[in-house]
């Protein structure tokens, strides 16, 4: 389905090069998330320009493919939507062309530029931020008795709520927790895990748990877990617990405390033809524009990334509920938060990630 | 031709000729060459197809593995004034070093390289992407003639570049080609004192190259066993039964291969279909549900059956051509019903079995999705670390470099197989 979507992506680019045909490629993460996109800002673009919209499902291998693409001299894609510590490394690789948020995107409707519109989260230059979403914990209501957790540090507490819990099969995110867990003050996380020590601490503190983690690597497994009653709680993105609360209605409910904000968001691939540029900036400059970007949040709870949206805000399309309160950033659930820091796993990642790997297959 | 042969032949040492004149030898030659030839131009298309778009891409991969250009191309001065740097002698280079990488840096972060570099060093020494990324945008200010010198300047825009092992690290790894990603993918590494192991609690991939050939062995041996019976009713029942069996062994392997994968967690999970089952049975205490996923067996378990067909239907081709009329004669010599199958009917089925196993062999390891959703942590293989590097990491040196130790274990191997069961001896019908 996906590759017979990117065939399809690729034959039409080919043919769009030939003919004047106006189409474009954009690439995201397929799902509920795809569908946001397609409902807010893909159909009313198509239906104001007459441009068909190409969807390609290929963002977790964006940079990767991207690479490929570049070294191929054959770049397909027109916008990539991506987390924003892969906008910072297709930035920091040349593939990601460079962007000015004044000159590019809309103001918001008082006239405030975009730039501070969008403010920090603009975490690189070439990254046009969306939504605001966390990495964060469900439980399920049935399975922790009277008590139900409220601080993060249950995941390490199997006295209290035994069972298992679901952990991504990555560093990012586990070591934080744990060191939080362990005592570590949310500003001193990311300095003890700078050093050997912090990191052994922080393996030391999983540890801890480590017979009792199912370990996912795809953001749909938690929830499956959380539904079939395999696990206690687990980490997910909030976007996948709403839909089994809501959506599904299983007994699942939301532990916001000490969630990991990160960004998702757009780039544009560097070395697109003039035409094509001229087409990706159009359809950028009106996907996220104040309205848009409130719009996406009626199909995902995912907050706008833009501070003039949060008022705007509403109804989830179908299921009619208030969005506002399942949003990472509504006051109530964002009491304890903590920022993903993109420096620090551009340049810990790989060395981590090996000695994370390592003491998993011990 | 053969009488005049042998006329000629005690006749004289001189060659032989053929009708035309010309020494046989030759004609003979020059009509083979022809006929190589025209076969060459028959199959031409394919041949140019598989090169150009299966080894010239894998040959491009694999030659990723040593090829390590990046760092001359980015910041060649440096690595010029470099190499009269002693990096053992604990003193940090000379102000020329640091001229000649202002010089060299300008120019890269001009061409937004700089960053690219930061990566590929990144990868030996934790900390070199934000350096330079940092770096970059302080350089860019600065002029490579009027303000040196430099070296102070340098250490005040980031410290790393007070630290020998910065330079260290950028020489030693300055190299066109380098042996790097070979010592990382066995978990050793390059320093300026020669190759040396990785710390303790960075090794991880030798264990997985161990545990890919260890699984896969396992799941080879699964495989005979369960398909020799399956393959041998396949052959011997009646056309109509067996045709109804057939279609039981290719149904699931026309199934996508995500769907038989998925379908086992559902069985396997502790809450999962053999798991209730038994807890019904009473055979297994509710609060002690057997873990069977998210581990070796989940591993083994799922890449049996996944891969069961591509040994059931060499062997059942094979013994599709073993005539029944041996086993009754056997008996028929006095063989009891085990002496038949065992002295008469196994070993013409070899060739079969052989077939299956290195069909299913290879495959095993290199599979990838299978253990990734059933392996948990301890059923993965060496390729999940590939795809790893490839797709997440970017490190594509280093998964060319593992794709190419796989490669060369799998010709090991079937060079071993050759050796000693024989490649004749493998029919896939």
């Amino acid at each position: 389905m996906k590759y017979s979507k990117y065939l399809m992506s690729v034959a039409a680019v080919a043919l769009a090069g030939a003919a004047t045909a106006e189409e474009m490629t954009i690439v995201s993460w397929g799902g509920a998330y795809s569908k946001s996109q397609l409902k807010a800002y893909h159909e009313p673009y198509s239906e104001k320009t007459g441009i068909t919209i190409i969807n390609d499902d290929s963002s977790n291998e964006a940079v990767a493919k991207l690479r490929a693409m570049n070294e191929a001299d054959n770049v397909t894609w027109d916008v990539v939507d991506v987390v924003a510590s892969d906008a910072i490394r297709l930035c920091d690789e040349g593939l990601a062309m460079e962007i000015d948020a004044d000159e590019v995107l809309a103001p918001a409707p008082d006239g405030t530029p975009a730039s501070e519109d969008f403010g920090d989260l603009l975490v690189s230059e070439c990254f046009i931020p969306q939504i605001v979403y966390s990495t964060t914990f469900g439980y399920r209501t049935d399975m922790v008795g009277d008590t139900p957790p409220t601080d993060v540090c249950a995941v390490f507490d199997t006295e209290a709520y035994p069972g298992k819990r679901a952990l991504e099969k990555r560093p990012i995110n586990n070591m934080e927790w744990a060191l939080i867990c362990d005592g570590v003050g949310f500003d001193e996380v990311y300095d003890v895990l700078a050093t050997d020590e912090g990191q052994d601490r922080a393996l030391a503190k999983l540890e801890t748990i480590k017979d009792d983690v199912v370990w996912w690597s795809a953001g749909a497994d938690t929830p499956q877990l959380l539904a079939d009653g395999e696990v206690v709680m687990g980490s997910t993105y909030n976007g996948r617990l709403f839909s089994v609360i809501e959506e599904q209605k299983q007994p699942v409910a939301m532990l916001w405390d000490a969630q990991v904000f990160d960004l998702d968001g757009w780039i544009i691939p560097a070395g697109l033809s003039e035409e094509r540029k001229q087409r990706a900036l159009d359809y950028i400059y009106f996907a996220t524009d104040t309205q848009r970007l409130a719009d996406q949040a009626k199909y995902i709870s995912y907050g706008p990334a833009r501070a003039s949206s949060a008022p705007l805000v509403g109804q989830h399309a179908e299921l009619g509920i208030e969005m506002a309160p399942h949003m990472p950033t509504d006051p109530e659930n964002a009491k304890r938060t903590f920022l993903y820091n993109y420096e620090f796993w551009a340049d810990y990642r790989d060395d981590i990630d090996a000695k994370f790997q390592a003491w998993l297959a011990q | 031709m053969s009488d005049a042969t042998q006329q000629d032949a005690p006749q004289s040492n001189g060659p032989v000729l053929a009708a035309d004149g010309t020494p046989l030898k030759q004609s003979l030659a020059r009509s083979l060459r022809r006929q190589k030839l025209r076969a060459l131009i028959l199959i031409a298309p394919l041949l140019l197809f598989v090169i150009l778009s299966f080894l010239v891409p894998i040959a491009s991969m694999l030659f990723r593995s040593v090829e390590n250009g990046i760092v001359e191309e980015t910041l060649p001065e440096t690595v010029a004034e470099l190499a009269s740097w002693d990096a053992t002698s604990g003193e940090l280079p000379p102000e020329e070093v640091y001229a000649a990488f202002v010089r060299d840096m300008v120019v890269a972060v001009d061409e937004k390289t700089h960053t690219r570099l930061g990566s590929r060093l990144n990868y030996e020494e934790t900390g070199m992407s934000s350096m330079f990324r940092r770096s970059g945008r302080a350089i860019k200010k600065l002029d490579p003639v009027e303000d040196a010198p430099f070296k102070e300047k340098l250490i005040d825009i980031h410290d790393g570049w007070g630290e020998v092992k910065t330079w260290a690290t950028i020489q030693t790894h300055s190299g066109k080609y380098t042996d790097g990603y070979f010592l990382n993918a066995v978990d050793m590494q390059r320093t300026a004192e020669g190759p040396e192991m990785q710390p303790e609690n960075k090794r991880i991939l030798l264990t997985l190259f161990g545990r890919t050939l260890k699984m896969s062995l396992i799941i080879t041996g699964f495989c005979i066993l369960l398909s020799y019976p399956v393959a041998w009713l396949l052959a011997n029942l009646p056309m109509r039964i067996s045709n109804l069996l057939m279609i039981l062994v290719l149904l699931p392997f026309w199934t996508s291969l995500l769907v038989r994968t998925s379908a086992w967690k559902v069985m396997l999970q502790q809450q999962g279909v053999i798991n209730d089952t038994l807890v019904w049975l009473g055979l297994v205490a509710d609060d002690a549900r057997l873990v069977i996923i998210n581990n070796q067996i989940g591993t083994i378990v799922a890449m049996t059956h996944i891969l069961l067909p591509f040994m059931i239907l060499p062997m059942y081709s094979v013994m599709q051509t073993i005539q029944p009329t041996y086993l009754r004669a056997a008996k028929s010599l006095g063989a009891t019903n085990w002496t038949a199958f065992w002295r008469v009917y196994f070993p013409q089925s070899i060739p079969g079995i052989g077939a299956g196993s290195i069909l299913v062999f290879i495959l095993a390891i290199g599979y990838y999705i299978t253990p990734e959703i059933v392996g948990g942590t301890k059923g993965v293989f060496i390729s999940n670390r590939i795809a790893y590097h490839i797709s997440s990491s970017l490190n594509w040196g280093l998964a060319a470099a593992l794709g190419t130790i796989l490669l060369a274990v799998v010709l090991i191997l079937y060079w071993a197989y050759d050796k000693i069961v024989g490649i004749d001896n493998v029919k896939l019908g």
